[in-house]
């Protein structure tokens, strides 16, 4: 038996609920084989919630949809394994189980709500329909089960169950709309969450009052959260951890307020300062130069290199590890030390 | 904070018209080879061409009749057999594919430039001119399109190609040009569209080198619909024996094996089948090279 | 006093559809000028992409004017239309969708350049190309040249956009959420490359966005409006609306808008909005269209009269009745307008014009 495979590691933590090592998808094309994620490793423990951010093609999707499997044709999970730990304590390979299997374990113990939600409802049911199709494609439950938890969920996320139930997808505004989804996702009471990008494409109230109604579900149920964004202010709402993303590989991990107030990646510096802070003074911020690396023959050695302010010749040749910065924080960067996340103010306000 | 480019080979003269045919004409043959269907295709249409104007030059005429040879099967003197007067039906078959091809081409041609001048100007224009040409377009395509040639073709002799083609034409430009009305509606709104406006471009260039171009594969497709549509007409005219049956095309080769009587004898059997698969032959061929062209005009898709 | 680059006064847009009058623009009254850097700030439904192509003169209004210098643009002749269409472009959201996809980059540069006689020659419009290329950050230009968009990135195709904007000489750019659809790491280049053509070509930006964060960081030495479903409802210098905003709208909006500092963050109290339900703009509110939602609602007050944007201050524009009274005494309505000022309350605002009429 593994050290994660005991029912809890030494030092006192909870046993993750899911485990992903080493993973290697790839997309075969005609183009070439493009390395979407790779070597990625990561725990998910019961009741935490991490967020996934990085931006355009760094593979964040790719590794939501790895997770359960989920992934279009052509590309392919060529290596690694997905542990999950289910509430029984058993402990089952995800990448082992056949149709049915899976069948079952998504919704019922994974459940994955898309970027775009909005567009995923049907729009010629009623969202009851949806609700009772969705509990039965994945669980044998009765149909008054599925009412009690539907309008329970509804409620839970501040929506009206008389109304919303009988409605049809096109009545409902998209902050509904995505509220819909997450009290769907719940339907079974899974011990995961996946949402890809939750907030994208919805005003600034409604994506706060998402914000707030994942908040509060998540103090009132029990499940793990993995979101999955590019919008790194998002993170600092929601996650207790934050992994950032590039280039297939996770290059940083670590607490939401280590990361935050401490990055130790070059890139995860970088995405920080060039998000401009609302409130009070005028901070400098700045971008980073350069392009993303092409992913069907990435160059040796660390993928951010070309555009990194630290980069060294050792840089170019060798493929850092991820070196352990402080306490459950990890970061993939010879030059670590480094690292340091400074502030000017460029202006005070009137 | 300079962005800086794939470092590539730098040119500073924009190709020459030459350049850009040959590139077009790369682009195209690396795009049949993409699809095997769609080479298939193109060597179906261009085998289908060259028969069509080459027949009637290789093989001056048909041959006489002679009552001694009448349905004879299949041989290696006749390869597809004789008719009902002894001609050869391989000889007949050679020749008769022009005149079927160059009306559809014809009408074709009229009914996709009749479409998309009126289609893009109704689009483009909006307000009255939109709804009389819209108008038009209708009534007449509520008229049932074949019961109104065959009333026409009473009153029209249909001896000279053009004349064909133009009717056939004018009943098949109504569908045309709703699709090319809704394609530029669409392209309209376009984000490159505005800024051209913006920028104040002119409406002929917006018209001719913004909109239609993102359509170009969008008429090639109409344009073989025209031509598929055309030779169907053309085929149920002479099978009606509506149109005049001079001269010799697979449309009146088909009438004649009908009404002689060629489906009745097994050995006379190529003479109506010949016509037949040579027909949709080429009507498959047309359709499936002009499907996979599609990114001769879409440079995004030659990438992929 | 000379006349602003751009003037909308009392402008509606009201589109027709099968459901009905769809109300995107209502009453808006707006000034820019020249060099100026004006943010108008909302989210869909706000109606700030119809106030843009009205500026640029896409759309015409169904009521109020647009001047451009003082001209009413929908009443020039050819000559000067031509002049203020030059005078005023638009750059899009979309750079998967603002760039012809069958013309190379040479084409859609040169393209106005000899539409509008300014290169004389091919080899003059690629010098002049060139040069655009690297007045907006595209270097080696000459590898550009004769690529097709969708060999370029997001970040490299709004450069092009920006670029062909810049082709006919401007003086206003009307960037339409222009930065929206780039990845965070280019945004800033991308603002950077604005800001400097600001301040070296000293053009003027109606920078549209729904992201009050951006708005913040490139109209620092310009001004804020804020819009809601059609209305202006707060017009301010951006320091002073960041940092004290009046509007409860505004004060929402700052307050929803997540911080990238979790112990911030996460400190912000819940929304304090009556309603989550956004109105469809085929069912505007009567009176203040914010007043189902608005934590200062009065009855009878702001369920029936309409606020106007009125002055609270020297340079500071409100359109609510209950901080108009509490700062000026009467509730957000006009006063007559004095002899030989104009009725559109924006222009002379920052002037300080209004301070000597409130009472």
């Amino acid at each position: 038996m593994t050290a994660w495979q005991r029912s809890s590691t030494s030092n006192g933590n909870p046993a993750p609920v899911l485990s992903v090592r080493n993973l290697e998808v790839r997309y075969f094309t005609r183009a070439g084989t493009v390395q979407a994620v790779r070597d990625v490793s990561f725990d998910l423990r019961p009741g935490e919630s991490i967020a996934l951010i990085g931006e355009s093609g760094c593979g964040k999707t790719t590794l939501g949809l790895a997770l359960l499997r989920l992934l279009p044709k052509g590309a392919r999970i060529v290596d690694g394994e997905i542990r999950y730990r289910r509430r029984d304590g058993q402990v089952i390979d995800v990448l082992q189980l056949d149709q049915e299997e899976i069948r079952r374990f998504r919704w019922q113990e994974c459940a994955m709500v898309f970027q775009g939600a909005l567009n995923a409802l049907n729009p010629v049911l009623r969202i009851w329909d949806q609700m009772l199709d969705t509990a039965r494609a994945h669980a044998a439950l009765s149909r008054d089960e599925v009412r009690e938890r539907s309008e329970r969920l509804l409620r839970m996320v501040q929506l009206e169950p008389e109304r919303v139930l009988n409605a049809y997808p096109h009545e409902l505004s998209g902050g509904m709309r995505q509220r819909v989804m997450i009290a769907m996702s719940l339907l079974l009471d899974p011990q995961i969450i996946i949402y890809d990008e939750p907030t994208t494409a919805l005003d600034i109230l409604t994506q706060r009052a998402i914000i707030e109604v994942l908040r509060s579900l998540r103090e009132q149920l029990d499940f793990s959260m993995l979101f999955i964004s590019h919008d790194l202010p998002l993170a600092a709402e929601l996650a207790d951890r934050v992994a950032t993303m590039y280039a297939g590989k996770i290059i940083e991990v670590g607490d939401v307020r280590e990361i935050f107030y401490n990055p130790r990646h070059p890139y995860t510096l970088g995405l920080i300062k060039a998000v401009p802070p609302i409130v009070g003074e005028l901070y400098d911020i700045s971008s980073i130069p350069g392009t993303p690396p092409n992913l069907i023959e990435p160059p040796p050695g660390c993928s951010f290199h070309p555009r990194c302010p630290y980069a060294r010749e050792r840089c170019a040749r060798e493929m850092p590890p991820l070196y352990e910065v402080g306490a459950l924080h990890t970061s993939a960067c010879h030059y670590w030390q480094e690292v340091k996340l400074e502030r000017q103010v460029v202006e005070t306000g009137d | 904070m300079a962005q800086t480019a794939r470092p590539g080979k730098l040119e500073l003269a924009p190709p020459g018209l030459g350049q850009r045919l040959a590139t077009a004409v790369k682009v195209f043959f690396r795009l049949l080879g993409h699809s095997k269907a769609g080479f298939l295709g193109f060597l179906g249409v261009l085998f289908f061409v060259v028969l069509a104007l080459a027949g009637p030059i290789i093989v001056p005429d048909a041959g006489r009749p002679d009552m001694t040879k009448i349905y004879q099967p299949p041989s290696l003197e006749h390869p597809l057999g004789t008719d009902y007067e002894g001609r050869d039906v391989l000889k007949q078959m050679l020749r008769g594919g022009r005149a079927i091809i160059v009306v559809a081409v014809l009408a074709a041609t009229l009914s996709t430039l009749i479409s998309i001048t009126f289609g893009a100007l109704a689009a483009y224009a909006g307000g009255w001119p939109d709804s009389i040409i819209m108008m038009l377009t209708d009534v007449v395509l509520t008229i049932p399109q074949f019961p109104l040639l065959v009333v026409l073709s009473a009153f029209v002799k249909l001896d000279r190609p053009w004349l064909l083609a133009t009717l056939i034409a004018l009943l098949s430009w109504p569908t045309l040009l709703r699709a090319v009305r809704a394609q530029v509606l669409s392209l309209k709104e376009r984000e490159y569209v505005e800024a051209a406006r913006a920028l104040d471009l002119g409406i002929p260039r917006i018209l001719f080198g913004e909109i239609l171009p993102n359509m170009a594969s969008y008429i090639v497709m109409s344009f073989t619909i025209g031509m598929t549509a055309a030779i169907y007409a053309q085929v149920a005219l002479y099978f009606l024996g509506l149109a005049p049956l001079a001269g010799e095309n697979w449309g009146i080769m088909l009438n004649l094996a009908w009404v002689r009587g060629a489906i009745f004898y097994k050995d006379s059997l190529m003479y109506i089948l010949a016509p037949v698969l040579a027909i949709s032959l080429l009507q498959l061929a047309m359709v499936t090279m002009s499907r996979s062209l599609e990114g001769v005009f879409n440079p995004r898709l030659r990438e992929s | 006093m000379t006349e602003p680059l751009i003037a909308l006064d009392h402008v509606s847009m009201v589109f027709r559809t099968r459901r009905g009058g769809v109300r995107a623009m209502d009453d808006v009254s707006l000034s820019l000028e020249a060099g100026e850097v004006l943010c108008l700030v909302g989210e869909s439904g706000s109606g700030k992409t119809t106030t843009g192509k009205i500026v640029a003169g896409l759309l015409k209004p169904t009521s109020g004017s647009v001047r451009f210098r003082g001209q009413d643009i929908w009443q020039m002749d050819k000559a000067q239309f031509k002049a203020y269409r030059r005078a005023v472009q638009i750059v899009h959201q979309d750079p998967y969708a603002s760039l012809n996809p069958i013309h190379t980059v040479f084409t859609i540069l040169a393209a106005p350049l000899q539409r509008h006689g300014m290169v004389r020659s091919r080899a003059e419009a690629v010098r002049r190309v060139v040069e655009l290329l690297e007045t907006v950050d595209l270097t080696p230009p000459e590898s550009f040249l004769f690529k097709y968009p969708h060999q370029l990135s997001g970040g490299q195709r709004q450069r092009v956009s920006i670029a062909r904007a810049l082709t006919v000489n401007p003086e206003l750019i009307v960037a339409d959420e222009a930065t929206s659809m780039v990845d965070v790491s280019i945004r800033v280049s991308l603002l950077n490359t604005l800001q400097r053509l600001r301040d070296e070509l000293g053009v003027g930006f109606l920078f549209i966005t729904h992201d009050l964060a951006i708005a913040k960081y490139f109209a620092w030495h310009g001004r804020i409006a804020v819009m809601y479903l059609g209305r202006v409802v707060e017009f301010s210098p951006t320091p002073a609306l960041i940092n004290d905003p009046q509007h409860p709208y505004t004060r929402a909006l700052l307050a929803a808008i997540p911080e990238p500092d979790p112990d911030l963050t996460r400190r912000k109290g819940k929304l304090q909005l009556r309603s989550l339900d956004i109105p469809s703009l085929l069912h505007i509110p009567p009176g203040c269209s914010f007043h189902p939602r608005c934590p200062l609602f009065e009855a009878g007050l702001c369920d029936v009269q309409r606020p106007d944007l009125v002055p609270i201050d020297e340079k500071r524009l409100v359109a609510c009745h209950v901080v108009a009274r509490e700062r000026t005494g009467t509730i957000a309505k006009h006063m007559a307008s004095p002899v030989g000022i104009s009725s559109n309350p924006m222009i002379g605002a920052d002037r300080g014009e209004y301070g000597k009429e409130s009472s």
